[in-house]
């Protein structure tokens, strides 16, 4: 079966049997649970005012993200010097910067690149991170002791100067922005994946996968990463903040993109240094970033919730 | 206890050697120098320059150099960019700023999120709860360069009862210690909260309750040391980050702090600077964190040392 392997649980109720031993094997661990714990942890979702929400704000931010700017009369970087920085009016509905740009479109052009950055440097997160964990996990004994030191130590690490001395020596490049961020977000994410991957080895259908047979490649992908799908879920939706405020504060030091490109932490800088004549260039930039980075606490914490997961953070 | 101390000892001395080595080469590699980025000198000038410095010599040699001088006598070298002074008397300006702008924002920290946790557990579920939930996550959702901002504009130059900008008498203090230490007293407050929460499950607590102990007492004799558990072992990261968030912080404040001396030293390709102070901020961090996981230790008897 090629689907997602959580959807192809979902399809096997316990008591019709499994057409092929290799279901079967993911059958067997949590056979009751199984079937229902996706269906469960939905209900629960929905049921979550907050999270709803702060899925729904996300959704329409992304939305408005991608595909506001062609809708838009104005161009992100069209100056009108003659108009100067101007309160929200009905001609520009968040006001214009000093340049004359408008906010509006300015502050969803530079949503693009801070969603983008933390969609894709949490992907470089979780790339590494479920893979590292995996392997220590699965490995077990010698490899994964001195697999977690090293995640200790890392732990220990000012990995914000890193970032910084990165960004400052080779460039404000977007690309080594997205590494540097990941590289650095995925510590937290190893470790749980590796505690899951540990008590999934002592479960029945993992015993049982191994009589049948199969390879240890197989068993690690097919059947124990998906089964460590739901804390997986949860810590990306909460690394995203991480990774966005990250960005944002590289981009409030000068290190992020550069002009006429903006992000969200690049308003934020411009709008501190004009807050006194022009309050609406902090405010919107700053209450944007602020609720976008609600919402995916609030999803996050709902999801931790309905697929109830113990913090692992301690 | 003191093999455990040794040990990480040990340990450390690895890490901050690893780290110094990784610095020192990474710097050398990246394009410019101290000296390019000033108005073009010639290029006599610029040897002279170099080899004032000892910059001409092979790198291992300069390497070697600099770890003798740094092992031997706790020595920095000179920085490229401030003539004549070195880069031990910069750290010995700037870093009692840093330090106390850190120390206040950590006590901003605890003072205020501490409180928050322990009402929001003791009366749990109630709109007290909700209320010091919320102020918690706008408080780690609202992050310091938009928290700074809004504060000066308001505080500072709408009611103008501080300054904006500047380091000079203890008014100047507030805005910054503020701002900095709000966002880890949310993060103080959640993990108190949810720390407390968790205790006050446990059998002991029941054991406590049934033996007719008074509310008070299971709280402050009995949850307390359990319940912030979490917030010692968080500690160690929040240290971290406060020592970092202070870059933005110095930035925003116009504080004179080793913060904004670092993002301008790694500007200006002040090798010897750059260098110092990541050696500084690393030695501090690693330090402080042996430190937390001693405290746990010490608050949590089960835990042993590994």
């Amino acid at each position: 079966m090629n689907a997602p392997s959580n959807d192809a649980r979902g399809d096997l109720r316990p008591d019709d049997e499994p057409p092929t031993l290799d279901d079967g094997s993911q059958n067997k661990g949590e056979a009751e649970a199984s079937g229902s714990l996706w269906h469960d942890a939905w209900r629960r979702l929905a049921k979550n005012r907050l999270a709803v929400f702060g899925a729904g704000v996300l959704a329409l931010l992304t939305l408005a993200c991608v595909f506001g700017p062609l809708f838009s009369s104005y161009r992100y970087d069209a100056q009108d010097l003659m108009l100067g920085a101007s309160a929200p009016s009905a001609a520009h509905w968040l006001g214009t910067d000093t340049l004359g740009r408008d906010l509006f479109v300015r502050l969803l052009v530079g949503g693009r690149i801070s969603l983008g950055v933390g969609l894709c440097a949490t992907l470089v997160a979780l790339v590494i991170g479920v893979v590292y964990g995996a392997v220590a996990g699965f490995a077990g004994g010698r490899v994964d002791t001195l697999m977690m030191r090293i995640v200790d130590i890392m732990y220990a690490l000012p990995f914000t100067i890193f970032v910084i001395l990165l960004m400052v020596f080779f460039g404000r490049n977007i690309v080594l922005l997205f590494v540097a961020i990941g590289a650095v977000e995925w510590l937290t994410m190893a470790r749980i994946v590796r505690d899951q991957i540990l008590s999934l080895k002592k479960m029945e259908f993992i015993e049982a996968a191994q009589v049948l047979g199969l390879g240890r490649r197989r068993i690690l992908f097919r059947h124990m990463i998906p089964n460590a799908l739901g804390p997986i879920i949860v810590y990306t939706t909460l690394t995203i903040p991480a990774v966005m405020l990250l960005e944002a504060f590289l981009s409030f030091l000068g290190l992020g993109v550069q002009p006429p490109l903006s992000s969200w932490g690049v308003l934020i800088k411009d709008g501190a240094e004009k807050m006194e004549e022009f309050w609406w260039l902090l405010f919107f930039p700053g209450g944007l970033f602020s609720l976008t980075l609600f919402s995916l606490n609030f999803l996050g914490d709902g999801l931790r919730d309905a697929l109830d997961i113990r913090s692992a953070k301690d | 206890m003191l093999p455990f101390i040794l040990r990480r000892t040990l340990q450390i001395a690895v890490v901050l050697w690893v780290i110094i080595t990784a610095t020192f080469f990474m710097i050398r590699f990246v394009p410019g120098g101290p000296f390019t980025a000033e108005k073009a000198v010639t290029p006599e000038i610029l040897r002279n320059l170099e080899a004032h410095y000892g910059l001409d010599r092979p790198l291992w040699q300069q390497y070697l150099d600099y770890m003798g001088k740094l092992v031997l006598h706790g020595d920095l070298g000179p920085s490229f960019k401030y003539a004549s002074r070195s880069v031990n008397e910069i750290i010995a300006d700037k870093l009692p700023v840093s330090l106390e702008l850190g120390a206040l924002a950590l006590g901003v920290a605890l003072a205020v999120g501490l409180p928050l946790g322990l009402v929001a557990a003791v009366r749990r579920n109630t709109l007290l709860d909700y209320l010091c939930s919320s102020v918690a996550m706008l408080g780690i959702c609202v992050p310091t360069f938009v928290l700074g901002p809004l504060l000066v504009l308001f505080f500072a130059i709408k009611l103008g009862w501080t300054n904006a900008s500047g380091w000079y008498g203890p008014g100047d203090r507030v805005l910054p210690a503020l701002t900095l230490g709000l966002v880890y007293a949310a993060y103080v407050a959640r993990l108190t909260r949810g720390g407390i929460l968790e205790v006050l499950g446990q059998d002991y607590i029941r054991t406590a309750r049934a033996k007719g102990a008074s509310a008070a007492r299971i709280l402050w004799q009995h949850a307390l040391r359990g319940g912030l558990l979490p917030v010692v072992s968080f500690l160690g990261p929040a240290i971290a980050g406060i020592l970092t968030g202070s870059f933005v912080i110095e930035t925003i404040f116009q504080i004179p702090g080793l913060g904004r001396e670092f993002v301008q030293s790694a500007f200006n390709r002040d090798y010897t600077l750059v260098l110092g102070t990541v050696i500084l901020y690393a030695t501090l961090i690693v330090v402080l964190n042996l430190a937390v996981d001693i405290a746990q230790v010490w608050l949590n008897p089960r835990r042993k040392f590994e």
